[in-house]
């Protein structure tokens, strides 16, 4: 077949798939921030992305500053570096939405326009201060290489290592969300703010910190991010269409949908991108989900709520 | 017409003819060719912003895939216009001659199949109106019929835009892939490139523009704008007094699609060539930005604001290109948090009123009064 052994064959699928596991850890990050934002709070968040690469200049950034200053703890500056990250972003997101977002919550499509606005303002601060080139962070050595898991298949490391970022923060943020005290008030208040305000519950707080942690998750997504791809100012718009769509996909309340959407995706994307040009495997996989999305609107997991 | 008081009131008749006024004796006489055919390419993006002020200002159907439909439309008068300019004569040097130079690149022997009709421009015409309408007919089909809506009709919309340009993109013998279809010559055997064409082109361009405009109002004003607008402000209250909220989404996205597939086979002939880069999700939203700067609701206001936006980017964008992107998402933001009625709303509530008083105390100065202010709303425009 095609001049390929079995065994060949079935290297090139364990290494397809894991490649496919890359991107799905890469789409669950970025999906996850959003799915605060817009599944829980309704906000079309268009500067999403740039959050995102917010998160990879600080860790460029910190990588530069260890790289000068401390030399000898480089092996470990991308732990510093993503809490930097996401405090950057949080606070950023929260500045947002003290000046922005509150003003918008009762017209989610002006939220639309106007944080698209946002990410291009921010788009140009990055170009203006970094440069429009592209940036690399340098990674530890320990990153660096693969793992030889059998004589024909090969793991890169670095890879290994975002999805097990990717697997700790979900944990976290289902945690935070479904079963801390802040948690149970973000979702008290998404579903009915009235009622959650009557009780006692400070929305306007709540709804600031909710905004801000799903932009500081964007920004570890971008940290995150750095470890696999480089950095441009421009960069987060190319993700911000597939993150939307993995939400959507996933039905825009659930959490799990999100996950398994964004599986999904990257699978079905991945998989045939081996037999196609990678842009027909892009065009042929939005197209599925677009139609799915019209058969079933509510996305795969769907919260059943009385309207 | 203009005896249906329903059709046009009086401000109505007024501010078509002052745009009038500015677009067919003010801008030609006072801008040289090269800024007139500026004008022109600014004014394809009104056709854009008035489908828009149809389907998201009086249907409340936010599409970011206008561009798709501008670049249908586009696309459709290229290829005519493509095959026009690769007559077996020109292309003699090719290894295949008589198909396109790209194809020709990409090791394509034969003209495919879907380009063969386009050699007649009859059929050209048809399709630009209708391959659009066809193509939204089945997208707004598929999503109202599913009362899906809001963000998610947005969102959507923007993953076909992201389908089509990857699409134009990838397949880069068909359609000539990142470049588009250049080197744009003749219509009919009549030279586009010269200058006396592009005056003849803008005011033709001028024409089918108050053409839609015309539609648009009739739209507006007929029974079933007055539904729309129902309907945007309360969906179920019309679905329960028994019409079908669906079919009325459908026939305003539609209408929007034919307005922006206009907008962009204009565009080709303004400009002489047609790319992925003005069909993708950035000139989508930037479309939405002219109209919603220009003021949501009134169709006036997106003509207007699509010329003051665009001529603030050229000009921005020539002397500070590095302030332009900051002055552009500035612009949004202000637009959406202060005034979200646009230059329309603003000149509603600050300058009408002021007018309305004026023409209350000298009623033989109101025509006046009207055109000098919308001339002055136009002026950076020169």
């Amino acid at each position: 077949m095609f001049g390929y052994s079995i065994g060949d064959l079935g290297a090139i699928f364990a290494m397809q798939g894991f490649a496919g596991l890359i991107l799905f850890s890469v789409y669950v990050l970025m999906a996850l921030g959003l799915a605060i934002i817009f599944g829980q709070m309704g906000v079309i968040n268009m500067a999403h992305g740039e959050f995102m690469i917010l998160g990879a200049y600080v860790t460029w950034l910190t990588s530069n500053a260890f790289q000068q200053f401390l030399p000898s703890l480089f092996s470990g500056y991308f732990f510093i570096a993503m809490i930097l990250a996401f405090i950057a972003s949080g606070s950023l997101g929260m500045l947002v939405e003290w000046a922005l977002i509150r003003h918008l919550y009762k017209r989610p499509l002006d939220t639309l326009l106007a944080t698209w606005g946002l990410s291009l303002m921010l788009q140009q601060a990055y170009r203006s201060v970094f440069g429009a080139r592209e940036v690399g962070v340098e990674l530890p050595e320990w990153m660096m290489g693969s793992w030889q898991a059998t004589d024909t298949i090969q793991i890169p490391i670095n890879g290994m290592f975002v999805m097990a970022l990717t697997f700790l923060i979900t944990i976290v943020v289902a945690y935070v969300l479904f079963w801390s005290r802040w948690g149970k008030q973000v979702r008290a208040v998404v579903q009915n703010r009235v009622m959650a305000g009557a009780v006692g519950i400070n929305t306007e707080k709540v709804d600031c910190y909710t905004f801000g942690l799903g932009c500081g998750i964007a920004g570890i997504a971008g940290s995150a991010f750095t470890m696999i791809g480089s950095t441009s100012p421009t960069a987060g718009q190319l993700y911000i269409v597939d993150t939307f769509l993995v939400v959507v996909f996933g039905g825009a309340a659930s959490l799990l949908g999100t996950i398994a959407s964004a599986f999904t995706i990257s699978q079905a994307q991945s998989t045939m991108e081996f037999f196609m040009s990678g842009s027909m495997a892009k065009v042929l996989t939005l197209l599925a989900i677009v139609a799915i999305l019209m058969i079933r609107p509510q996305g795969l997991f769907a919260l059943k709520v009385r309207k | 017409m203009m005896d249906n008081p329903r059709f046009l009131n009086r401000t109505e008749a007024l501010g078509i003819l002052a745009l009038v006024v500015l677009l067919v004796v003010i801008l030609p006489l006072s801008l040289d060719v090269f800024r007139l055919n500026l004008v022109a390419k600014y004014l394809t993006y009104a056709f854009v912003g008035i489908g828009l002020v149809l389907c998201w200002g009086f249907g409340g159907i936010l599409s970011l895939g206008q561009g798709v439909f501008f670049g249908l439309g586009g696309y459709c008068m290229a290829m005519y216009l493509k095959l026009e300019a690769s007559s077996v004569a020109n292309t003699r040097i090719q290894s295949t001659p008589g198909i396109p130079d790209f194809m020709d690149w990409n090791q394509i022997t034969q003209l495919p199949t879907f380009w063969q009709p386009f050699h007649s421009l009859t059929f050209t015409i048809l399709a630009i109106l209708i391959v659009p309408a066809l193509f939204a007919f089945l997208i707004g089909t598929a999503m109202f019929k599913r009362r899906v809506g809001g963000v998610y009709f947005a969102i959507i919309t923007q993953a076909v835009v992201a389908i089509l340009t990857i699409l134009i993109v990838g397949q880069q013998g068909y359609t000539g892939g990142i470049n588009g279809i250049t080197d744009l010559r003749t219509l009919k055997g009549w030279d586009i490139r010269p200058d006396h064409a592009k005056v003849v082109l803008y005011f033709f361009e001028v024409a089918c523009l108050f053409g839609c405009i015309f539609l648009a109002q009739f739209v507006r004003h007929s029974k079933l704008g007055r539904i729309l607008v129902a309907m945007r402000d309360k969906e179920d209250r019309v679905r329960f007094s028994g019409y079908s909220v669906a079919n009325f989404k459908i026939f305003a996205f539609t209408l929007a699609a034919m307005f922006a597939a206009i907008g962009g086979a204009m565009f080709t002939l303004e400009v002489g060539f047609m790319s992925p880069s003005f069909v993708g999700i950035v000139p989508s939203i930037e479309m939405v930005i002219y109209t919603a700067v220009g003021g949501r609701m009134s169709i006036f206001g997106a003509v207007y604001g699509t010329l003051l936006v665009n001529f603030a980017k050229t000009s921005l964008s020539e002397t500070f290109p590095q302030l332009w992107l900051f002055g552009l998402g500035a612009l949004f933001i202000a637009v959406v948090l202060a005034f979200p009625n646009g230059l329309a709303g603003i000149w509603r509530d600050h300058v009408q009123s002021r007018i309305d008083q004026l023409m209350a105390s000298r009623k033989s100065k109101s025509g006046a009064g009207w055109t000098d202010g919308s001339v002055a709303d136009g002026a950076p425009a020169e």
